[in-house]
């Protein structure tokens, strides 16, 4: 079992034993059980989202109004697109592993190769596109105010469309520096301030007429709630905060735990995708080295095989909790 | 290997292509939300939704059962992954689906104004 130039040293038997429980080797099954386990721990976290989600299925953003960026395409939303384009990314990465554990099979070590180093491309192409997914999310597009009770308020134009705090925000002559370690004691530090004070916020929007309040209310239409002139004017009275971008406290999408359960369960996601190419480039470097090719079995390719296949199902649960439904 | 295998690369970009094309009815029906769909709802969740979960499990079959080469797997096996699965999720989400509802409810009815 020690060295992996011993062919055929009992990898597919137990303890030295020549059965084979459930008519899988050690290391396939506890992988399977492993796979089990990480399953139920994502179900938790789904199940969580859905939780929240029902608590507050009155006021939820809409995931289509909150991914809209598209590469080369700023300032025309594209729901969806991006994210199938992840998705397709990651359903054809899956698709080379399973071609290169075929070719393990045959014990074709070229191919294995360069399937395997196609899984792995398909994989970093996903954690890249991840990342930009979240630097569009944390920096945010329009901005948003939170009242004193804690609910978001956005702007739309007299169409229903959205507008952005820099748009309308008037600049007023206060000034408001940023608290930095450096200028205080050196535990004396504060949030990044907003590029506008709730002040501007509010005297932008009375120097425009025909910019209105949307709350974070769904109406019967599956649409965001557009308050008239004066119940927006009303409403921007309890404003107590300018939102910008997204953060574990607060973000201008809408309630705050949306934005909770989107860096952790993507985050964990692609931390578990991050992971599996680190594996398979080290599962790579074993086949190039052809230490499979003297165990006389690409086996371990199967294995690292079911945890890629594993993330890829994990992804269309994600996709469809967070963007579809 | 236990069981004699047999190189299925058809099989492969078989579901490759039932995968694709799920997911394209899946970003289309997202794009356009067609409103008899997504106005009617059954059981709590709209048309469109359930559309949504169903066409999931049948891509998560697919991964399952081809890519991770369940269906070649010996049945006792099979089940013991996927049986506790199936019953631990139906269960967590029946007790947490239901008690946000009703949080819902609790929000929505009480002399509190907790959204302002």
């Amino acid at each position: 079992m020690s060295t992996v130039t011993t062919a055929n040293s009992g990898e597919k038997v137990w303890g030295g034993g020549d059965n084979q429980p459930l008519g899988a080797s050690y290391g396939k099954l506890m992988m399977w059980f492993f796979i089990l386990s990480d399953a139920l721990t994502f179900s938790g976290f789904l199940a969580a989202y859905g939780f929240s989600r029902f608590k507050f299925i009155e006021t939820w953003p809409l995931a289509d109004e909150v991914f809209t960026h598209f590469p080369f395409m700023h300032g025309n939303p594209q729901p969806m697109l991006y994210v199938a384009f992840m998705t397709f990314v990651l359903i054809f990465s899956s698709v080379t592993m399973v071609l290169a554990v075929d070719a393990g099979h045959e014990m074709k070590k070229d191919k294995v190769v360069i399937y395997l180093f196609l899984t792995i491309i398909g994989g970093l192409i996903f954690v890249g596109s991840q990342a930009w997914e979240w630097k569009n999310f944390i920096k945010g597009e329009f901005g948003a105010v939170e009242t004193k009770g804690g609910s978001l308020l956005q702007f739309v134009d007299t169409d229903g469309k959205r507008v952005a705090l820099a748009d309308f925000a008037a600049t007023l002559p206060e000034e408001r520096e940023q608290l930095t370690r450096d200028k205080g004691r050196w535990f004396m530090d504060e949030p990044t301030l907003p590029s506008y004070s709730v002040a501007e916020v509010q005297a932008g929007f009375k120097a425009h007429p025909n910019i209105l309040v949307r709350t974070e209310m769904i109406d019967a239409n599956k649409k965001k709630t557009v308050l008239t002139r004066s119940e927006s004017e009303s409403r921007l009275k309890d404003a107590s905060l300018v939102v910008e971008g997204a953060n574990l406290t607060r973000n201008e999408y809408g309630s705050k735990l949306f934005a909770d359960f989107f860096f952790f369960i993507t985050g964990f996601h692609g931390f578990h995708v991050f992971s599996g190419v680190i594996i398979n480039i080290i599962i790579f470097f074993n086949v190039l080295l052809g230490t499979y090719e003297k165990r006389k079995s690409y086996e371990m390719v199967e294995k690292v095989g079911l945890y890629w296949h594993f993330v890829d199902l994990v992804w269309v649960f994600v996709f469809t909790v967070f963007y579809l439904v | 290997m236990s069981h004699a295998h047999v190189s299925n690369t058809k099989r492969i970009w078989t579901v490759f292509g039932y995968l694709s094309l799920i997911t394209i009815v899946e970003v289309i029906l997202g794009i356009i939300k067609p409103g008899i769909l997504h106005n009617n709802s059954l059981l709590g969740l709209n048309l469109l939704n359930w559309i949504f979960i169903i066409l999931t499990l049948v891509k998560a079959y697919y991964i399952v059962y081809a890519f991770m080469h369940m269906e070649g797997e010996k049945s006792a096996l099979r089940y013991a992954v996927i049986l506790p699965f199936i019953f631990l999720i139906i269960y967590l989400l029946f007790i947490l689906l239901i008690e946000g509802n009703y949080i819902f409810e609790v929000f929505k009815n009480s002399t509190i104004k907790w959204n302002f």
